[in-house]
């Protein structure tokens, strides 16, 4: 199995190290060609503005869009969610690849000095409290019929799943609980064939 | 539930997201604008670029408030401002406005020749210049969440982030194969605290991100400096003081991200117009470097 990151900026290395503590090949995706070799993608943290203007330079949005809708199995934290949803609450005219049936809320809870870490409860990856660092995070205000709620902080869920999609509005790459990767691992096997 | 803001987690994994990306000088919020929509990862809200500060001499300071809040409500991308070295009082000023990085910065003139900021006291991360590894070592110890190299800001010359940013390299793979019982006499040469030091050893890096800065001005300055170990680039002058800052900023923004495909290098850097006019180092007086600010 081979998991691609998106690799325009952000916490790239973050997630590559996560994968390789769980003895995963990775693929550092650049350019269109790249997701040919892929059995799922993670979108990593970063500006969504960065990644779509890149993206939508060099092809890759098209491309990476088909995959998504294809059944490529993807996991997108923090800006890699906002790439992913389909409405973007305060910046309406933000283009996204809109695959996850959500709206959201770039820099919800603030600025830099209201970034925070907490401990959520996940049932879905066990009974032990995850970390959960939110940074200059988004919130999701509502999720359509076919989403399922993984997680929730404050009355406002955290980390979802749609399909072949996993969204999340925190960093598990910045920790060192590799639960929420393996999680999204066992989603990936075998999708090539499919 | 129990929610923790302003650790050194959340501090650091702000810089951590900029990682590979490009954070412009911006003076008003239409350049603000202009750096968003090229794909910059931040922006440093300023009075005048380094090049103007070069040019106009005098005491230069932390920028004037409604400035900043200008360009903070121009962006949606993190805004970050510049202190004086050791001016706490501005930095708790930037900490009030809610900037998301302040950076304790040479360009500006020294408020303190002795002591830098004391950054654990704030919950807004700091970056700090740094040209070789004891210096970057003192304001990770002091509390910087990110580090850049000073280079030579406002003279679109890259030759000193260049010098910087080897040197940097250079002294953490020499502490790589470094033997323990030689490490406390190494902190004491480099004038650094042991526990980062030994922290630094074990990583192989610098504990937090380690930007370029100071005279970048091309698309190929800022791919050089990612080979040369840079998790990506501030770019201040090198924007707005070029002739067309809109094609120039989004091509250094490429250019971070495929730093080591010189074929798409080459195709970005066509056609861009020209670039700031840089400055000769060694036609400079001692007095006008700004690098040896700050110790």
């Amino acid at each position: 199995m081979r998991i691609g990151i998106l690799s325009i900026q952000g916490s790239i290395v973050e997630h590559k190290n996560m994968l390789k503590k769980l003895d995963v090949d990775t693929i550092l995706v650049k350019k269109p060609e790249d997701l040919d070799k892929i059995d799922g993608i993670i979108i990593p943290g970063g500006e969504s503005t960065t990644f779509l203007t890149v993206l939508e330079n060099t092809g890759l949005f098209k491309k990476l869009q088909d995959a998504l809708k294809n059944g490529l199995p993807a996991m997108g934290t923090c800006a890699g969610l906002i790439l992913l949803a389909k409405r973007i609450e305060n910046h309406p005219h933000q283009k996204t690849l809109g695959v996850l049936d959500i709206t959201v809320s770039r820099n919800a809870y603030g600025r830099q000095r209201e970034s925070f870490t907490t401990y959520l409860d996940i049932p879905a990856i066990g009974d032990k409290p995850f970390e959960a660092v939110f940074i200059r995070a988004p919130q999701i205000l509502d999720v359509g019929k076919d989403v399922r709620v993984l997680g929730v902080f404050m009355e406002k869920p955290v980390f979802l799943e749609e399909k072949n999609v996993l969204g999340l509005t925190f960093h598990p790459e910045l920790t060192d609980d590799t639960r929420i990767h393996e999680y999204f691992l066992k989603r990936c096997i075998g999708s090539n064939e499919m | 539930m129990e929610i923790f803001t302003g650790t050194d987690k959340v501090k650091r994994g702000l810089a951590q997201m900029l990682k590979g990306g490009v954070i412009m000088d911006v003076t008003n919020a239409e350049q603000a604008e202009i750096a968003e929509e090229a794909g910059a990862v931040a922006v440093m809200a300023l009075e005048r670029v380094p090049a103007d500060i070069r040019a106009q001499g005098g005491v230069a300071r932390m920028a004037d408030p409604k400035k900043i809040k200008e360009i903070m409500s121009a962006v949606s991308i993190p805004v970050m401002a510049k202190v004086r070295i050791g001016h706490f009082v501005e930095a708790q000023i930037l900490e009030a406005l809610g900037v998301d990085f302040i950076d304790e910065s040479e360009v500006l003139t020294p408020a303190d020749e002795k002591y830098h900021i004391n950054k654990h006291a704030f919950k807004i991360p700091f970056v700090c210049g740094a040209r070789d590894l004891g210096e970057a070592l003192r304001r990770i110890a002091e509390g910087a969440a990110m580090i850049r190299t000073k280079g030579e800001a406002g003279t679109g010359n890259v030759v000193e982030a260049v010098r910087h940013m080897r040197q940097i390299m250079d002294e953490i793979r020499s502490l790589v194969l470094l033997p323990d019982d030689e490490l406390v006499t190494k902190a004491k040469e480099l004038g650094a605290p042991l526990e980062v030091l030994m922290e630094t050893k074990s990583l192989g890096r610098l504990p937090v991100v380690n930007f370029a800065a100071g005279g970048i001005a091309t698309p190929a300055d800022a791919a050089l400096m990612m080979h040369l170990g840079a998790d990506g680039v501030f770019v201040g002058s090198g924007i707005f003081k070029s002739k067309d800052p809109r094609k120039r900023a989004r091509a250094i923004v490429l250019a971070v991200t495929y730093y080591d495909d010189p074929y798409v290098l080459a195709e970005i850097s066509e056609d861009l117009g020209e670039p700031m006019p840089g400055i000769d180092i060694r036609k400079l007086n001692e007095t006008e470097l700004l690098q040896t600010r700050g110790w």
